[in-house]
């Protein structure tokens, strides 16, 4: 094997004592943005400085917290110690069950932080020029440092529950953004769809959240051997069954899997990630490129044991299998696609749902380290594409078909320079950049599976379609004459620093996944990792350069030898849409997907809402209408009653008293001589009575 | 049950008729003075004697003439032009009917009770200064206080009025 | 009949007059005259009993009615007082027409 397997024996796993002061203080990290975009939201619209400043500084203070605890994980590596470290502590208590939330500090973890908060300054910092004309700055930073709160609280999460409302709020801060520019109608229908296809991946997550607490009593991935992800709990997942020949482990598995379908925008939950382009392209940058697509991959990462548990003796399991499968299908279906657009982030956007396919099946068939590695420099090089497209974008004055650009080597130099490196990069052109190792361990991994070589044959043919597009995509915008209206200019510098930056780490992330020196694999499986120039000279690691070459070179050859220096016209039929017409009007509209849900997830969501309709404007409306009646009956009938009982009654009593008053009146004449009658008669009455009864 | 005493009841019940029904006012007045003379009789012969000449001098010397002077000042010599009795008189007669049937029921009632011949009692006027002195003291100093109040009274309320229609 | 029965009779006799009196004629000094002679009537109630009682030298009937006498000459003073008061007022002394206090 080419890419040196545990030569080391796995570190001692770390022992037991006081929390470090990276991992007691880690809830900083996600807090801090979170308490930021709270602030930016009180602020007015025009405070633009405080609002960005406010932002990048919560954010970079997250990120010199994270290289803390990045420093601290490497420097127990460096010792030989396998940190994972934890803190659990109890949110809600019933009877004997209780709701657990926590955070763990581990490489896997470590290592997201440190991608997320670096990518996320740099587009932060990108995004000041980029939405200096807009004029809901203010409101993009708030969306923005809540989106970065949130993507941090799920990395370092330890509970699922806690990744859960983290993933649930990344989602909803997707929304927003997406939607950011809301009166435009398709950016709001994009927002709404981008949420509502997730949802459906979400739904089984939880259902997969359930079963796992029923089945286990913890919410903990890691909690002293009592978590879920540890020994006793996984051996009681794998021994329970839940039919269909699988394993208690396995189903929850698949069912945690498909929310991450959802989120990472695999077949077939993959329409909504195009339609996410409606965005601003910082937005797309980050979220849609590097970080919140890939929390689904790093879910799969997060409960890997699970999804291994139970292995057979062909080393793999079926969820597994599964997860392998659809991402080889996505890379190759999305790529076929993105031959076929016209938008230049439209193009990008399937290349990210085709990157990520790489990404599952990487993690399907070599583990968490090959999986993890091309996450890693997929976010830097996917998002710095993202991020010189804007600057195209910016630069042809918001122009973003391709059709109408060209040439724009000569204007826009250093954007030029940024982007040929990343689309290299993707391409994964051999050697110098870091997007060829990763993929590359990719391929590798998938060469050696034993279940079977289909998804090797549809990852080499989805790397040829790549290197296809991204070649056709680069000489539409930078080769050839400029086909647009005004001229155009290259960005500030505030946005093309970050891409510089970016630009270095796509070549130099590569350093530390060779085979030479597989440093990012011995750090996340926590054993030992040498350098060994050696390898290079290896035949199996010649033959495996050699197949990236023949695929990289001839998937660009092809497309320069189609598209070149030429610059038709717009409204010209693409070259290769004159070669195979009707495949590229297959391709050109998305494979039919989206008509394909049209016409019945859709349709049967109408159908029922009209029913619905129905029901509620005829049945509980009548049901309101009819208790509304009632009342008002009721109301007629309690007026009667009180007009005509009541109140005659008593207008009756109070005639009849004021007679009675009258007639008792009468009695007071006035005159003397009437009271003095009465007095005697009193008197008559008085003394016969006593008299009658002191007889004797 | 003697002759002079029949006599004087019924001279004293004649001029207590005549006051009541007689029209002219005066001839009223001058009626009940016979019957005030009639009762001081009456006093004479129960061997009251003080209570019978106290009679006389206040009763028959003062009210009278204070009730002649009050008729003369309020024109009751005139006779009304409707009748002198009250529209309902005759539930008035009823009742005064009814008050001496009451009266007369009790006295007849309890006669077999009452005491009888007693021997006459003599009664000085030492007697009487002794008791009014002595025994009677407090009486007779609230007697004072009223009859101060009541001639006060009776000034002022004249004299008001005599003010006004000045 | 004992002498005591008669007199109470005769004064029984005279305070019915007296209240008849009172109670059926117009002129209001007719009404005082009816209650002097109601007045009277009690007098010589109390002397009857004085006089045919256990206790005769106490005096304490003969004390009483000469009170009385006092009391009732005041009485009759005020009350003839307020009469020609009423007269200056109303200018009538008929009762029949004196009613301010009717109800």
């Amino acid at each position: 094997m080419l890419i040196q397997e545990g030569a080391a024996a796995a570190f001692h796993p770390q022992i037991a004592g006081p929390a470090s002061f990276a991992v007691r203080n880690l809830w900083l990290v996600p807090a801090v943005p979170i308490v930021a975009a709270g602030v930016i939201a009180l602020l007015k619209q025009p405070r633009r400085k405080l609002s960005a400043g406010l932002a990048i500084g919560s954010l970079g203070f997250s990120m010199l917290l994270a290289f803390v605890a990045f420093a601290h994980v490497a420097a127990g590596w460096a010792s030989g110690v396998a940190v994972r470290e934890t803190v659990n502590f109890t949110w809600i208590q019933a009877g004997t069950a209780s709701v657990a939330l926590g955070w763990v500090l581990d490489p896997l973890s470590a290592v997201m932080l440190v991608m997320v908060t670096f990518v996320g300054l740099l587009i932060f910092i990108y995004s000041t020029g980029y939405m200096a004309h807009d004029e809901n700055f203010t409101r993009f930073f708030c969306f923005l440092s809540l989106f970065a709160g949130a993507m941090l609280g799920l990395v370092i999460s330890n509970s699922i529950l806690l990744l859960f409302m983290c993933w649930e709020l990344v989602g909803l801060t997707s929304y927003l953004l997406i939607g950011f520019w809301y009166h435009k109608p398709s950016a709001a229908a994009a927002a709404k769809k981008a949420f509502m296809t997730t949802r459906v991946g979400d739904v089984l997550f939880l259902l997969g959240m359930v079963w796992l607490f029923a089945q286990t009593g913890t919410l903990l991935f890691y909690n002293n051997g009592a978590g879920s992800m540890e020994g006793w709990a996984l051996g009681g997942l794998i021994s329970a069954h839940a039919g269909l020949g699988l394993t208690a482990a396995g189903a929850i598995g698949l069912l945690i899997f498909a929310g991450a379908v959802g989120k990472s925008g695999q077949f077939p939950l993959h329409v909504w990630l195009p339609d996410a382009m409606e965005g601003p392209t910082p937005v797309s940058a980050l979220i849609h490129a590097a970080t919140m697509v890939a929390a689904g991959v790093y879910l799969v990462a997060r409960v890997y044991p699970l999804m291994q548990a139970g292995a057979a003796a062909n080393g793999t399991t079926t969820a597994l299998i599964v997860i392998t499968w659809i991402g080889s299908i996505t890379a190759v279906f999305a790529a076929l696609i993105a031959i076929a657009q016209n938008d230049i982030k439209r193009i990008l956007a399937y290349s990210t749902v085709s990157q990520l396919g790489y990404m599952m099946a990487g993690l399907g068939i070599g583990g968490v380290a090959v999986g993890m590695f091309h996450l890693i420099t997929h976010a830097f090089f996917k998002s710095l594409l993202f991020l010189g497209a804007g600057s195209v974008i910016h630069g042809c004055h918001e122009e973003q078909d391709v059709r109408h650009m060209g040439g724009l080597k000569a204007y826009m130099p250093w954007t030029f320079a940024t982007y040929a490196i990343a689309m290299l990069a993707l391409c994964g052109f051999p050697l110098l950049f870091s997007g060829f190792w990763s993929k590359d361990a990719i391929l590798e991994s998938a060469k050696g599976w034993e279940i079977s070589k289909g998804p090797y044959y549809l990852l080499v043919f989805g790397a040829v379609l790549t290197a296809f597009y991204m070649t056709r995509q680069v000489s539409y915008v930078f080769f050839g004459k400029w086909r647009g209206h005004h001229p155009a200019h290259e960005s500030p510098r505030v946005m093309v620093l970050p891409m510089a930056i970016l630009a270095l780490f796509a070549v130099l992330l590569g350093l530390i996944g060779t085979p030479a020196w597989p440093w990012f694999r011995s750090f996340l499986e926590g054993h030992g990792a040498e350098a060994n120039l050696s390898v290079f000279g290896e035949p199996a690691f010649l033959m495996l350069l050699g197949t990236s070459c023949i695929v990289v070179f001839l998937g660009i050859g092809i497309a320069w030898w189609l598209y070149g220096n030429r610059s038709p016209a717009a409204e010209e039929p693409d070259a290769l849409e004159k070669a195979v017409p009707l495949v590229w009007a297959g391709l050109r509209d998305r494979l039919y997907v989206d008509e394909f849900y049209d016409v019945t997830v859709i349709a049967f969501y109408r159908a029922w809402a009209r029913v619905a309709n129905w029901l509620d404007r005829r049945v509980w409306g009548g049901i309101v209408a009819g208790v509304a009646l009632a009342f008002r009956g009721l109301a007629h009938l309690d007026r009667l009653i009180d007009e005509s009982w009541v109140n005659g009654g008593f207008d009756k009593g109070c005639e009849e008293l004021s007679t009675g008053g009258g007639l008792l009146a009468r009695m007071q004449t006035g005159r003397v001589q009437t009271y003095l009658r009465l007095l005697a008669l009193a008197f008559v009455v008085l003394a016969a009575i006593l008299i009658w009864s002191s007889r004797p | 049950m003697s002759i002079p005493f029949f006599v004087i009841s019924a001279l004293t019940v004649a001029g207590g008729l005549a006051a009541m029904t007689l029209k002219n006012t005066v001839h009223c007045a001058l009626a009940l003075s016979v019957a005030f003379a009639g009762i001081a009789l009456l006093f004479l012969s129960l061997d009251a004697q003080f209570a019978g000449f106290a009679q006389i001098l206040i009763y028959i010397g003062a009210v009278a003439i204070l009730v002649v002077f009050a008729i003369l000042l309020t024109r009751g010599s005139e006779t009304p032009t409707d009748g002198v009795h009250s529209g309902t008189w005759l539930v008035g007669l009823a009742i005064a009917a009814a008050v001496f049937a009451v009266l007369g029921w009790a006295v007849l009632a309890s006669a077999p009770g009452l005491h009888d011949e007693a021997a006459a009692p003599v009664v000085t006027v030492r007697d009487i200064g002794n008791a009014l002195m002595g025994r009677y003291v407090l009486p007779l100093e609230i007697v004072a206080l009223l009859l101060t109040a009541a001639t006060i009274g009776a000034v002022i309320v004249a004299m008001h009025e005599k003010a006004r229609t000045k | 009949m004992t002498p005591l029965a008669g007199y109470l009779l005769v004064a029984a006799l005279l305070f019915a007059i007296g209240l008849g009196g009172a109670l059926i004629r117009r002129n209001a000094i007719l009404v005082l005259i009816g209650i002097e002679l109601m007045l009277n009537a009690a007098n010589l109630n109390l002397i009857a009993f004085w006089r045919y009682g256990p206790h005769p030298e106490a005096l304490t009937g003969m004390m009483f009615a000469i009170f009385s006498i006092a009391v009732a000459a005041a009485e009759a003073a005020v009350g003839l007082g307020l009469i020609i008061s009423i007269y200056r007022h109303a200018q009538t002394t008929d009762l029949d027409r004196i009613n301010r206090m009717k109800g």
